[in-house]
C-alpha cells in the first residue's frame, strides 16, 4: 500500500513539475516577523513584497520566469527563523533569500545561509550584520551610525555638549547605543545620562526626571513604537524645555498619533520615503518614492513605512542582480549584488563594494522637525 | 533494581529503533529533521521537568533560565575565552546545577503558586540579565559565532550528525529517568506528591528528595542547553524568556502530567505543530489556541492518558471482535 | 532626593501600579471561586482598552460611552469564556485548566491582532493633558483618573464582597464550596459571575490606562505577568492585598528606575518580591494556608 501512495506521488510530483518546467519560477525567499513583538515591521515588509512580486509578474517577470517570492513568518522568534531557513534552504531551494526582521533574527540564519552560499539580504539595521564583513550577507536598511551622527551633527551646530540618551532593552536599543557611546567622544561631547527603558514600559517620568536633574543641552532617544510616544508625553508632563532628538525607528505617522501634541518640535532622522512630497522637483529618489507609496496606500488601505521600505529595496536590488547577471544562480546573485552601484532605492542610493554590503552612508537620512502633526524637512 | 533496569529497557530499544529510522522515513529531509532535532533538545528539558511536575508535584517556571545560563555559559567560555569544547559543555552544565542548588535550596519551601511565582522571578531577574550584560552576553541582539560541536575528528555539522547526538541523548535521558521513577526515589517522590506531610511522617527527608529533583531537573535543562548553544552557534536572551518557560509547562501537560513518554510526545506535537500551520499566516495563532484549549479540555490525562485510552478501546473492539 | 521628585517617582509608581493592582484583583476573583490562576487576565485589561479604542472607530459614540461598551463586551467575553471552556470540564485537575486559559489567551490575542492589526493606538484623555502640579512634581490628569477609579473599584468590590448577598455567597463558595453548596448557594453560577467580574475589573484597568500609556493587541502578556506578581505579593486569595501589592510593585519599580538603575528595574522589584516571599511564604498579606495546588 504505501509503495503505491509512494508510486502514485512521485507520478504526481514529477507530472506537475514537468509542467512547470516550461517557464519554471525563479523562487526567493523571505522569513520576516510578520507575527509577535516585532510584527509592526514585519506587516508592512510582507505586504511590499506580495505588491512588489505581483507587479514584477505582471510586467513579465523575470528573465522570462515568473518571479515567486516565498515568505514564512518568524513570529519574532530565534527558533521558528531558523526553521524557515532550513526549510528555504533545504525544501524550496531558493536562490536568494530577504530576512530576517530583526538583528537577532538575521545573525542568527545567517552562517545557515552562508554555509549554503545562498545570498542573504536582510532588513535589520544591526551593524554586526555587515561588519565584519561576511561574503553571502547584505542590508538594504541604513545604520544606526549613519543616524547618529545626523543627529550629533546637527547637534553640534547648535553648540550643545551634554547629551543624554534614553535607549530601549531590545536589539533596536542596543545597537543605538553603543554606537552613541562610541561617537558622542569623538564629537567632543559628554554623556551625562544613559537611561534604559524596556520595549511595554508605560511610564519613563523616572528616568526623565532623572535626566532633568543632570540638566543636560540636548536629549536622545532611542526606540520603536510605542515607548518614545510615551517618553514624549512624559517630557510634556515634566515641563521638561530640552531638546530631544529620536531615532529613525519612529519615522512614521503612527508615531506622531500616538504622541499627540508632546511630537511637536522634536527632530529625528529620517529616509526620504516620509518626507518624499517634500523633496526638491528633480530628486533622483522623489518619482520612485511617490511611486511605491500611491501603489502601497492603494493596494492596502494602510500607511506606508519605511520598515516597508527595507523590503522593497531587497527585492529590488536582488531583481537588479539578477537582471543584469542574466542567470538566476546564487553566485551569480552574489557577485552582481556586491557591484551595484548607483541604483536607487526608497532608502537612499546604493553603492555596494565587496568591502560594503549595505551602500549606504549618512546622506541617506534627512533630518526632519515634527511640525503641526507632520514631518518638516530641515534644510541643510 | 537490576530487574527494574532491563524491564525499560526494552521499550527504550524499541524507541531508539524508531530514532534511528526516523531519517529515512523522512527520506533525508533536512527541514524535518532540523525541526525534529529542535523537539529533541526541547524534550530534555521537558523530562526533567516532568520529574519534578509529574512526579513530584513542584512546579517550576525558571526553566528556561537554567536553559539558557547552561547555553550562554558554554558560548562565553568556547567563544570568547577559546576553552576546548568539553570543558564549555561541562561548565555550562555544571553552573546550571550550582545555581539550582543555591536557588533551589531557599525557593522549594515555598508551596504552590508562590513557588511559581518564586522560579517565574528568578527566570525573569536572569533573563533581564543576559539581556544587560552585554559585555558578557552580546545583549538584546544576540550572541554570534558559537563553535560547532566535534569530538575526536568528527564535526557535528550536518542536521544528521546533530538529529542523531541530540536523539542519542534523549533516549540515554529517558533511560535514566524511567529507571529513576521505577526505584526507591520515585516511589519518595510520588508519595511527596501526594502529600508533603505524610511523605515526612513516613520517614522521607522531603527537603533533600525536593531539591535532588531539583537539581536534576536543572541539570537536564542544562544538558539541553549546550546542545542548543552548538546547535545554532547563536543564542539571544528572547528565547530563554517567561514564554518559554510557560511552554515547558504546558509541553508537561499536555502530554501527560506523570508521563514522561508523554512528555516526549507533548513536546514534538507543540515544536511541529507551528511548522504545519504556517500556511494559514496570521490565522495560525489562533487555531494554535484552539488546539491547545481543545486538547486540554478533552485529553485531561495528556496525550498519555489519550493514547492509553485509545489502546484500551482497540483491545475492547478486538475483543469483541 | 527632593520633595518634588520624590512625589514625581511616587506618582509614576502609583499610576502604573493601580493597573498591576486591577489585574491582580481579576486574578484573585477567580481564584476565590475555582483555585485556579486565569492566565487570560491580561488579555482582559487588553480588551478593556484596545475595544474602546475598536469603537471608537467604528461607531464613534464619544469616549465615555466607549469605554462602557469595551467593558461591557469585555465582560461578556468572561462570561463566554466560562461557559465555553471552563464550565464543561469543571471537574478536570487545577493544571488542566490553567493551561485552557492559556490557550485561551492565545486565541484572544490572535483574534484581536486579526481584527485590529498589529499597531499600538491611544485614546483621548478623560480631561485633558495639561500637567497638574503638585510640590514641585506635575503629574498627568489622567493619572488621577487612574488612581480614583481604582480606589473606587476597591471600594465597591468590598461593598459587594461584605455586604450583597451575592458578593458574600461567592466568598462562601472560596471557603469551602462544598458547605456552600449545601446551603442552596449554586456553585456554577457564583464561577461564572467570577469570570464575569474579573473581566469587568480588568476591562475597567486596560480602558482608564490607555489614554496614558497606549494600547496594542499584546499588552495582556505583560500585564497579566506584573498582576501576577503583584496577588501573590499580597498574598493570594485576599482582593486588598493583591490590589495592595500591585501598588507597592509600581512603586518598586518607579524608584528603583529613579534611583538605582533603570536598566535593572524590574530586576530589582523581582529580588524584592523573591525577598518578602522568602521572608513570608503566604506573601503579606495572605492567610498562611491558602494553598491550593
Amino acid at each position: 500500500m504505501f509503495r503505491r501512495l509512494l508510486a502514485v506521488t512521485t507520478v504526481f510530483v514529477l507530472g506537475t513539475f514537468s509542467v512547470a518546467s516550461a517557464a519554471e519560477p525563479i523562487k526567493i525567499g523571505a522569513i520576516l516577523s510578520a507575527t509577535g513583538p516585532a510584527s509592526f515591521l514585519g506587516e508592512p515588509q510582507r505586504n511590499t513584497l506580495l505588491m512588489l512580486q505581483d507587479q514584477i509578474n505582471e510586467q513579465g517577470g523575470l528573465l522570462g520566469r515568473p518571479l515567486e517570492v516565498i515568505i514564512y513568518d518568524d513570529e519574532t522568534e530565534v527558533n521558528r527563523a531558523v526553521a524557515a531557513a532550513n526549510r528555504l534552504l533545504s525544501r524550496d531551494r531558493v536562490v536568494a533569500a530577504i530576512g530576517a526582521t530583526t538583528s537577532g533574527n538575521t545573525l542568527a540564519i545567517m552562517p545557515r545561509f552562508s554555509s549554503a552560499r545562498i545570498p542573504l539580504v536582510s532588513m535589520a539595521a544591526a551593524e554586526r550584520i555587515v561588519k565584519p564583513i561576511n561574503p553571502w550577507v547584505f542590508k538594504t536598511p541604513q545604520s544606526d551610525r549613519h543616524a547618529v551622527l545626523r543627529i550629533l551633527g546637527h547637534a553640534q551646530a547648535l553648540g550643545f555638549s551634554d547629551i543624554a540618551i534614553l535607549t530601549v532593552s531590545d536589539g533596536f536599543g542596543q545597537a543605538g547605543r553603543e554606537v552613541l557611546q562610541e561617537l558622542l567622544p569623538e564629537f567632543g561631547m559628554n554623556l551625562v545620562a544613559d537611561e534604559i527603558y524596556g520595549p511595554r514600559d508605560t511610564d519613563m517620568t523616572p528616568q526623565l526626571t532623572k535626566i532633568r536633574g543632570l540638566s543636560p543641552d540636548a536629549i536622545i532617544v532611542w526606540g520603536t513604537n510605542p515607548g518614545p510616544a510615551v517618553i514624549a508625553r512624559n517630557r510634556v508632563q515634566l515641563g521638561i524645555q530640552t531638546s530631544m532628538y529620536m531615532s529613525h525607528g519612529v519615522a512614521s505617522k503612527r508615531f506622531i498619533e500616538l504622541a499627540g501634541e508632546a511630537a511637536e518640535g522634536l527632530i529625528l532622522p529620517a529616509g526620504r520615503l516620509a518626507v518624499a512630497d517634500q523633496l526638491p522637483e528633480g530628486h533622483p529618489q522623489k518619482a520612485l518614492l511617490l511611486e511605491y507609496i500611491q501603489a502601497y496606500e492603494a493596494r492596502f488601505n494602510a500607511e506606508v513605512s519605511t520598515f516597508g521600505g527595507y523590503a522593497f529595496d531587497a527585492l529590488q536590488l536582488i531583481v537588479e542582480a539578477i537582471t543584469k547577471a542574466g542567470e538566476a544562480t546564487p553566485q551569480a546573485i552574489r557577485d552582481n549584488l556586491q557591484q551595484i552601484s548607483g541604483f536607487i532605492g526608497t532608502g537612499g542610493i546604493f553603492e555596494m563594494s565587496p568591502e560594503d554590503h549595505n551602500g549606504l552612508d549618512e546622506q541617506a537620512f534627512v533630518m526632519v522637525r515634527i511640525t503641526d502633526g507632520d514631518w518638516e524637512l530641515l534644510v541643510e | 533494581m537490576k530487574s527494574s533496569t532491563l524491564r525499560q529497557l526494552a521499550p527504550v530499544s524499541a524507541f531508539y529503533v524508531l530514532v534511528l529510522a526516523t531519517p529515512t522515513l523522512l527520506s533525508y529531509d533536512y527541514y524535518y529533521l532540523s525541526i525534529l532535532t529542535m523537539a529533541g533538545i526541547i524534550a530534555i528539558i521537558v523530562m526533567g521537568l516532568n520529574l519534578l511536575l509529574g512526579f513530584a508535584g513542584q512546579i517550576s517556571l525558571g526553566h528556561a533560565a537554567l536553559f539558557g545560563i547552561s547555553a550562554y555559559t558554554t558560548a562565553v567560555m568556547t567563544a570568547t575565552y577559546g576553552f576546548p569544547l568539553a570543558v564549555g559543555m561541562l561548565s555550562g552544565v555544571g553552573l546550571t546545577a550550582v545555581v539550582a542548588l543555591v536557588v533551589g535550596m531557599p525557593v522549594l519551601k515555598l508551596k504552590g503558586y508562590y513557588l511559581a511565582m518564586a522560579t517565574l522571578g528568578f527566570g525573569l531577574i536572569v533573563y533581564i540579565f543576559f539581556n544587560e550584560a552585554i559585555a558578557l552576553t552580546g545583549g538584546p541582539s544576540g550572541f554570534v559565532g558559537i563553535p560547532q560541536l566535534h569530538f575526536g575528528g568528527f564535526t557535528f555539522d550536518s542536521e544528521l550528525s546533530y538529529f542523531f547526538l541530540v536523539w542519542t541523548t534523549v533516549t540515554v535521558v529517558l533511560l535514566i529517568s524511567l529507571n529513576l521513577i521505577h526505584s526507591r526515589i520515585g516511589r519518595a517522590l510520588m508519595a511527596l506528591h501526594a502529600s508533603d506531610k505524610a511523605a515526612q511522617s513516613m520517614g522521607i527527608n522531603v527537603a533533600r528528595y525536593k531539591l535532588f529533583i531539583f537539581v536534576l531537573s536543572a541539570i537536564f535543562a542544562g544538558i539541553a542547553g549546550v546542545l542548543y548553544a552548538h546547535y545554532l552557534s547563536f543564542v539571544a536572551p528572547s528565547s530563554f524568556g517567561f514564554h518559554f518557560s510557560v511552554q515547558l509547562i504546558t509541553m508537561v501537560v499536555l502530554g501527560g502530567m506523570a508521563s514522561l513518554w508523554g512528555g516526549i510526545a507533548g513536546t514534538v506535537f507543540l515544536t511541529a505543530m507551528p511548522e504545519f500551520l504556517r500556511a494559514y499566516e496570521n490565522m495560525e495563532v489562533i487555531i494554535y489556541g484552539l488546539i491547545l484549549i481543545l486538547c486540554m479540555m478533552y485529553l485531561p490525562q495528556g496525550m498519555a492518558g489519550g493514547v492509553s485510552k485509545l489502546v484500551a478501546l482497540v483491545r475492547r473492539r478486538l475483543g469483541r471482535a | 532626593m527632593d520633595l518634588g521628585t520624590f512625589l514625581q517617582f511616587l506618582a509614576a509608581g502609583l499610576t502604573v501600579g493601580s493597573t498591576y493592582g486591577l489585574a491582580a484583583l481579576g486574578f484573585t476573583i477567580i481564584f476565590n471561586t475555582t483555585g485556579i490562576i486565569n492566565f487570560a487576565q491580561g488579555e482582559f485589561v487588553m480588551l478593556g482598552g484596545l475595544l474602546a479604542v475598536v469603537f471608537m472607530h467604528w461607531l464613534d459614540p464619544g469616549l465615555p460611552a466607549a469605554v462602557f461598551l469595551a467593558v461591557l463586551t469585555t465582560t461578556l467575553v468572561g462570561l463566554v469564556m466560562e461557559r465555553l471552556t471552563i464550565r464543561p470540564v469543571q471537574h478536570t485537575s487545577v493544571i488542566n485548566l490553567i493551561i485552557v486559559t492559556i490557550g485561551v489567551s492565545i486565541t484572544i490575542r490572535g483574534l484581536m491582532m486579526l481584527l485590529w492589526g498589529k499597531d499600538t493606538y491611544v485614546l483621548p484623555a478623560f480631561s485633558g493633558t495639561t500637567p497638574i502640579p503638585i510640590l514641585g512634581a506635575t503629574i498627568a490628569p489622567q493619572s488621577f483618573w487612574i488612581l480614583g477609579i481604582t480606589l473606587l473599584v476597591l471600594a465597591g468590590m468590598r461593598y459587594f464582597f461584605s455586604r450583597t448577598i451575592f458578593g458574600r455567597a461567592m466568598l462562601a463558595c472560596s471557603f469551602e464550596p462544598k458547605a456552600a453548596r449545601l446551603m442552596g448557594i449554586s456553585v456554577e453560577r457564583m464561577v461564572m459571575a467570577s469570570f464575569m467580574l474579573s473581566a469587568f475589573v480588568g476591562a475597567v484597568g486596560g480602558a482608564i490606562l490607555t489614554p496614558l500609556t497606549m494600547t496594542s493587541y499584546d499588552v495582556g502578556v505583560l500585564l497579566g505577568l506584573k498582576g501576577f506578581a503583584a496577588c501573590i505579593l499580597g498574598g493570594l486569595g485576599n482582593p486588598f492585598g493583591a490590589a495592595a501589592g500591585g501598588l507597592l510593585l509600581g512603586v518598586l519599580e518607579a524608584f528603583g528606575a529613579g534611583l538605582i538603575s533603570s536598566a535593572y528595574k524590574d530586576a530589582i522589584a523581582f529580588v524584592v518580591i523573591l525577598a518578602i516571599l522568602l521572608w513570608r511564604p503566604s506573601g503579606l498579606f495572605g492567610a498562611p494556608d491558602t494553598e491550593r495546588v
